[in-house]
Order: C-alpha cells, then sequence, then structure tokens
C-alpha cells in the first residue's frame, strides 16, 4: 500500500488499523470467491483492478475532484438521481455496506433486529473504514424503509451533512407528485452545494452520461440470455456492484468492451459454465459489495445466475431516462418519471415488481428463481412468501432465502441450494 | 454389486448397503468431534463396491474419500419413497435441521422447506430442553404424553425457550406439562413448515426425532392424519444415498 494512501486515509479520519484489516478481508474474500472462478473474460481484469483500488485510487481520484472545486454526494439508493448530481458536474457514489463492521459499537445504537445493511452502513461509519462516506460533501438518505428512515435519525448526529429525501410508498398521482417535489428540492440543495446552476444543457448532460452507464449494464444484462451464459453471475454482480463507485464514463467504457467480448463468446458457445448448466434468477435485496455469500454459494454448486431482480441489477437499471425535452422543468419531469417506475418494495401495493420476476425468468431462460431476503428487511421479507406463491402457481420453481452478512449458516444455504439444483434437474 | 450410502448427520452418523435393491447391512454411530475419524471406523469391515455420501458431513466425506454426493433432502425422498412408495409429503427432524419435503409423486422431490440457522424445531432443540428439565432424552416424549394439563411455550428460541421454562419450573408448574408444551411448539413450527410445501398425500415422519411418541401424536393430532414412521427412521437418508448410488451405476 502505498504512503500516498495512507496519508490520505489519514487525512480523511480513517482509522488505519481496521482499514487494513478490513482490505485484508476484503482481499482474501475476492481472492477465494472471485480470482478462483475459472474461465473469466479478460475484460474482468478492469473491474479485478477497481475492486483492488476501490479505497486507493477511486478515492484519490474523488480528492483530486473535490481539490478542483467538484462535489462528491454520497447515497445508499437508487431513488437518488444521478442525473441531478451529475448536471452539477458532482459524482455520486454509492455508500459502504455489505460486511459486517464493528457490530457491537451498532448495536448500542440501532435496534439488534435491524438489517446487515443498515447496520454495516453504520459499522463502516463507527468504525472510521470508509473513505467514500468520510470524502462525500453531502449524504444523502432516503425515506424507504423504517430501518433506513429511522436510523436516518440517528445518523444525523455523525454526519451533520445528511440531507433526507422523502419518498412516497403509492404509485399515485399523490406519490408521483410528492417525488417530484423531493427532486425539485434535492436539485436546490445540489444547486446550492456545488455554486452552479443546473440549466437544460448540464441537464440534458447528466441524463446522456447516466444513461449511457445504465445502457452499458442492460447491455451485459442481455447478453447473459445466451447459454451458456458468457460470464458468471458474480462477475455481472461485480459489474453492476462497480456502477455505483467507478467513473461514469469510463466504467461505461469498461462495461461495453466487456460486451464486445461476451458477444464473441457467444459466438464460439463459451462461458464460465457448460451448457445446460442449471440457470437461477436472483430477486429481492440489493447486494452491495462485498455481499458475495448466495451468489458464491450458488455458483459453486454449480449453477448459473444469469439475471439479478434487484437494486444492483435490473430493477436499478432497466429504465433510461427520456432526454428529449429542452428545458429543466421537462427534463426533471422525466427524471421523476424514470425513477416512479422503480419497483422497490417500499411501494404499497407492488405488482410490477412480480411482473418483472416473471418477465425475466421467461426472458433470461431462467430455471428457478431465488428469492434473496436480508433478514429484518421487512418490505423484502413480507413481498417474499406472496412472490414464491404467485411463481410457483405459474409453474416457476421459487427458493426463498433469508440471511444476513454472517458466514454461520453457509453449511445450511449450501444443503438448501443443492436441493434446489436437485430440483430443478433431478 | 453392493452399493452403500452413508449419512453423516450432526449428531449420529448412519450406514446402509443395498444389495439387489435390499438393505444388506445397516450400522450406526455418534458425530462426535472428528466425523471423519467416526466413518472410518464404521466404513472398517463393511463391504461394498460404491458409496454415496449425504448430511451434513457430505462435503468432508466428498473430499476424504473421493465419493459423490447428495443432499439429505433428496437421499430422503428416494429413501422414504423406497420404504413407503405412497408416501406424499415427509418431516424429518433430525439433530440441527427440521425439514418438509413435498414430493412429486414419483419419488423425488418437488418442493421443500428448512428451518433457519438455529436450533429452533430441531432435536436439538428438545435436547436441550430435556436436559433443562431433568429428563432422560429417550423417555422426554413418554412422561410428556402423561401431563396432565398443557402449558403454552411462546418462545422457539433455544435460549429464550430455556428462560421461559426456567420461570415455569419457578412458578411451581409440573415439568410433565411443561415438557407438552415444549413438544407442542416445535410441532407448531414443523406444521408451518408442512404447510408451506402443501401436505398431500400420506405423510411419513423419519429422523431421529420420529422415534418420540409424543412428538408423532401431537403431529397427527394437528394434521388429522396418520404419521407413518419407517421402522428405523434414521436411517432413512443413508438408505437414500445407496440407492442413488446404486442408480448412478446404471
Amino acid at each position: 500500500m502505498s504512503e500516498e494512501y495512507r496519508n490520505m486515509w489519514k487525512d480523511l479520519g480513517l482509522d488505519l488499523e481496521a482499514h487494513d484489516m478490513l482490505l485484508e478481508v476484503l482481499g482474501k474474500g475476492y481472492q477465494d470467491i472471485y480470482l478462483a472462478q475459472k474461465d473469466r473474460p479478460e475484460g474482468m481484469g478492469y473491474f479485478d483492478f477497481v475492486l483492488s483500488e476501490v479505497h486507493g485510487l477511486r478515492i484519490k481520484e474523488l480528492m483530486d475532484e473535490k481539490a478542483a472545486g467538484r462535489k462528491v454526494v454520497g447515497s445508499f439508493c437508487v431513488f437518488v438521481p444521478e442525473e441531478i448530481v451529475r448536471a452539477a458536474d458532482a459524482t455520486l457514489v454509492g455508500l459502504c455496506t455489505g460486511a459486517d463492521f464493528a457490530t457491537e459499537e451498532v448495536e448500542k445504537i440501532l435496534p439488534r433486529n435491524t438489517c446487515s445493511l443498515i447496520k454495516s452502513a453504520f459499522g463502516f461509519k463507527l468504525g472510521k473504514v470508509c473513505p467514500y462516506i468520510e470524502s462525500a460533501d453531502m449524504i444523502v438518505g432516503e425515506n424507504t424503509c423504517d430501518g433506513k428512515k429511522k436510523s436516518y435519525e440517528i445518523l444525523k448526529d455523525m454526519t451533520p451533512n445528511l440531507y433526507v429525501m422523502d419518498l412516497p410508498q403509492m404509485k399515485s398521482a399523490e406519490g408521483r407528485a410528492l417525488l417530484r417535489a423531493e427532486y425539485f428540492r434535492f436539485k436546490e440543495a445540489v444547486e446550492k452545494l456545488t455554486g452552479v446552476t443546473i440549466d437544460a444543457e448540464r441537464l440534458k448532460k447528466g441524463i446522456a452520461i447516466v444513461n449511457n452507464k445504465r445502457k452499458a449494464i442492460h447491455r451485459l444484462s442481455l447478453l447473459r440470455k445466451a447459454d451458456p451464459a458468457p460470464i458468471s453471475g458474480l462477475d455481472a454482480l461485480l459489474a453492476n456492484q462497480v456502477f455505483f463507485y467507478d467513473d461514469p464514463v469510463r466504467f461505461t467504457d469498461s462495461v461495453n468492451k466487456i460486451c464486445d467480448e461476451l458477444e464473441g463468446r457467444i459466438d464460439k458457445k463459451e462461458g464460465p459454465f457448460p451448457k445446460g448448466a442449471p440457470r437461477i434468477l436472483m430477486s429481492g435485496c440489493p447486494m452491495a459489495v462485498p455481499n458475495w455469500k448466495l451468489p458464491w454459494i450458488i455458483e459453486s454448486s454449480g449453477a448459473v445466475i444469469v439475471g439479478e431482480e434487484s437494486c444492483v441489477g435490473e430493477r436499478g437499471v432497466r429504465n433510461l431516462t427520456d432526454n428529449r425535452s429542452s428545458t429543466v422543468d421537462d427534463l426533471m419531469e422525466a427524471i421523476v418519471d424514470r425513477h416512479f417506475k422503480v419497483d422497490c418494495a417500499i411501494f404499497t401495493p407492488n405488482p410490477d415488481r412480480l411482473a418483472h420476476v416473471e418477465e425475466m425468468f421467461r426472458e433470461y431462460k431462467a430455471d428457478g428463481v431465488i428469492h434473496y431476503g436480508l433478514q429484518f428487511c421487512q418490505p423484502y421479507i413480507a413481498e417474499s412468501m406472496p412472490v414464491e406463491k404467485a411463481l410457483e402457481e405459474k409453474g416457476i420453481p421459487t427458493l426463498r432465502i433469508e440471511t444476513d452478512y454472517g458466514m454461520e449458516d453457509v453449511g445450511q444455504l449450501k444443503t438448501r441450494v443443492e436441493a434446489f439444483m436437485e430440483v430443478l434437474k433431478p | 454389486m453392493r452399493y452403500a450410502g452413508i449419512d453423516i448427520g450432526s449428531r449420529t452418523i448412519e450406514l446402509v448397503v443395498v444389495k439387489d435393491g435390499d438393505i444388506a447391512a445397516t450400522k450406526q454411530t455418534d458425530t462426535g468431534f472428528d466425523p471423519m475419524a467416526q466413518a472410518r471406523e464404521l466404513l472398517s469391515g463393511v463391504a461394498f463396491d460404491r458409496i454415496m455420501a449425504t448430511g451434513y458431513g457430505r462435503n468432508l466425506f466428498e473430499i476424504a474419500f473421493d465419493a459423490p454426493t447428495v443432499t439429505e433432502i433428496k437421499a430422503y425422498g428416494v429413501g422414504v419413497s423406497a420404504l413407503i412408495p405412497a408416501a406424499g409429503t415427509i418431516l424429518d427432524i433430525g439433530g440441527q435441521d427440521s425439514k418438509a419435503i413435498a414430493l412429486n409423486g414419483e419419488g423425488a422431490v418437488r418442493k421443500f422447506e428448512m428451518n433457519d440457522r438455529c436450533a429452533a424445531g430441531t432435536g436439538k432443540f428438545l435436547e436441550i430442553m430435556a436436559r433443562t428439565l431433568g429428563f432422560d432424552l429417550a423417555e422426554f416424549g413418554s412422561e410428556a404424553l402423561k401431563a396432565e394439563k398443557e402449558l403454552h411455550i411462546n418462545s422457539m428460541c433455544t435460549v429464550f425457550a430455556e428462560s421461559e421454562v426456567t420461570s415455569l419450573v419457578a412458578r411451581g408448574e409440573e415439568r410433565r406439562a411443561i415438557a407438552l408444551g415444549l413438544h407442542q411448539s416445535v410441532v407448531r413450527r414443523a406444521v408451518g413448515m408442512i404447510k408451506r410445501v402443501s401436505l398431500t398425500g400420506p405423510m411419513v415422519f423419519a429422523g431421529g426425532v420420529a422415534r418420540n411418541p409424543c412428538m408423532r401424536r401431537l403431529l397427527e393430532e394437528a394434521l388429522k392424519q396418520e404419521m407413518l414412521i419407517p421402522e428405523d427412521p434414521q436411517m432413512v437418508g443413508a438408505l437414500g444415498a445407496a440407492l442413488l448410488s446404486a442408480r448412478a451405476a446404471t
């Protein structure tokens, strides 16, 4: 690790010892789960590099941007519109979560029965190991589930630059009006933060950058319809995860490059798993780096994951923002329309999500659906049983998994996943 | 050809050898702290041509003995179907796991449910509770059946249930009544799993806990259906693995 990074981390107020430990665990996990895979596309080298520098070079880039007067905005959710942030020449980054850290400290301030994702985000903050949250000029909390909503009240004391965005819970005209009002308020907040007035030209440029990023990752997703799938689910998940950290333009180029390579693989019928391997659609809660447990169990059992119906996946990127208007107001309406389509489980009722799961199951020629619910994530856990029931009524085999970031249940999960494979391919 | 199946569970290891479709030998031992040493000892002196492993220790066995594996869920489906061809649904409560398995009518698994990581609703839960109340595990079920009233136990978590039991004891409640309540709490959980896979056809109860008469009676009352129990309910997984080993060879 270069001295330059260490000084940067120190300046950000990170706990260097704890941070070293985290990087070591992360590196080892990456080695065991990612680098141990066979027949990876060459283009994954880029993502290996990004991940190895996720707390290094990428943070350095953010610090350079800050030094040049640009701002960094951190968020935990796909409802925070990146277009608006980008329009003000600021950078939106996903904040750290995805692994248990400083759990004992977290449980002093949050209920034990809070989901791992929220606990982890707090753990990274309390443990002083997330360079993203420390470098962010503005942190956007969003009122999605109750767990997040109430925990932001507590996070506010630790991060005075927290901005809370309210979100609707119903797909009604009133719901849309709320989202619209909140996005206009957010635009003003970003303008105030950056000192930039967002005009139509800027907004169009912001939309174009983010749309291109979504298009690229969606292109990658569509290539996974091939049998054999040209890329493992783990590698595709990684690209979806890096989506939230990387420079958007460079990310778009890198994903498109890997897609070119995958097209060649499809022509040659190549892939990391043989043709006919059980094909799994994952559906449910988002998976942040380094939450690779369940995909790893699935793919080390010989199945290939062909899609993620998740915020870190299709739910987050499926829709584009209409960029044809030429006024700020119309473009803002388009951003509202685009995000209002996201079928997050905080909405009630949420029939679009089930329709999307079925559609993805068919289009990606999956053999079964594994529903991933993060323990204590009420919205997705509550949807898990009705989703399972509805899918099974249509003859779609479904396995419902509820787990957290801990590794104690790997043996049991493996038994369940393997037994599910036996059901799919007796 | 002699085909063996070994079921390495959290509490016990079972071995079944099948020849021409019939059971030629069965053996059982405790899992202990070194399952592979125990497995090796169990296998010594047993003649077989091929072996397949199932149960918790199957992956360890796969590495140590270079043998194929199958999950206990499929193994139970095959084993039960061989013993009771009409079986529609299986409840398997073992030392560490409980599972409800729905069969597709041809001996293959259609759907299954399995307990979470904790010991709630498993043999381990009953074992700890028997100890807390000073019963031998072997007599826990029959003693519970002698209770004159039933107490309601709310906690399924082993740790919380233990404190609940302690407070019931302190209140002067009869220990058989507490025992009955504890059995009932395991049954409630099992019934929930069975309903999720939807109960169809004759119901088979297997795994070590199927030996417990109180569990059987309470399940029959709750499901309003007879529970079919294989003669040796703990051998079902090993039998299934042995039959699958034979199937794989042909």
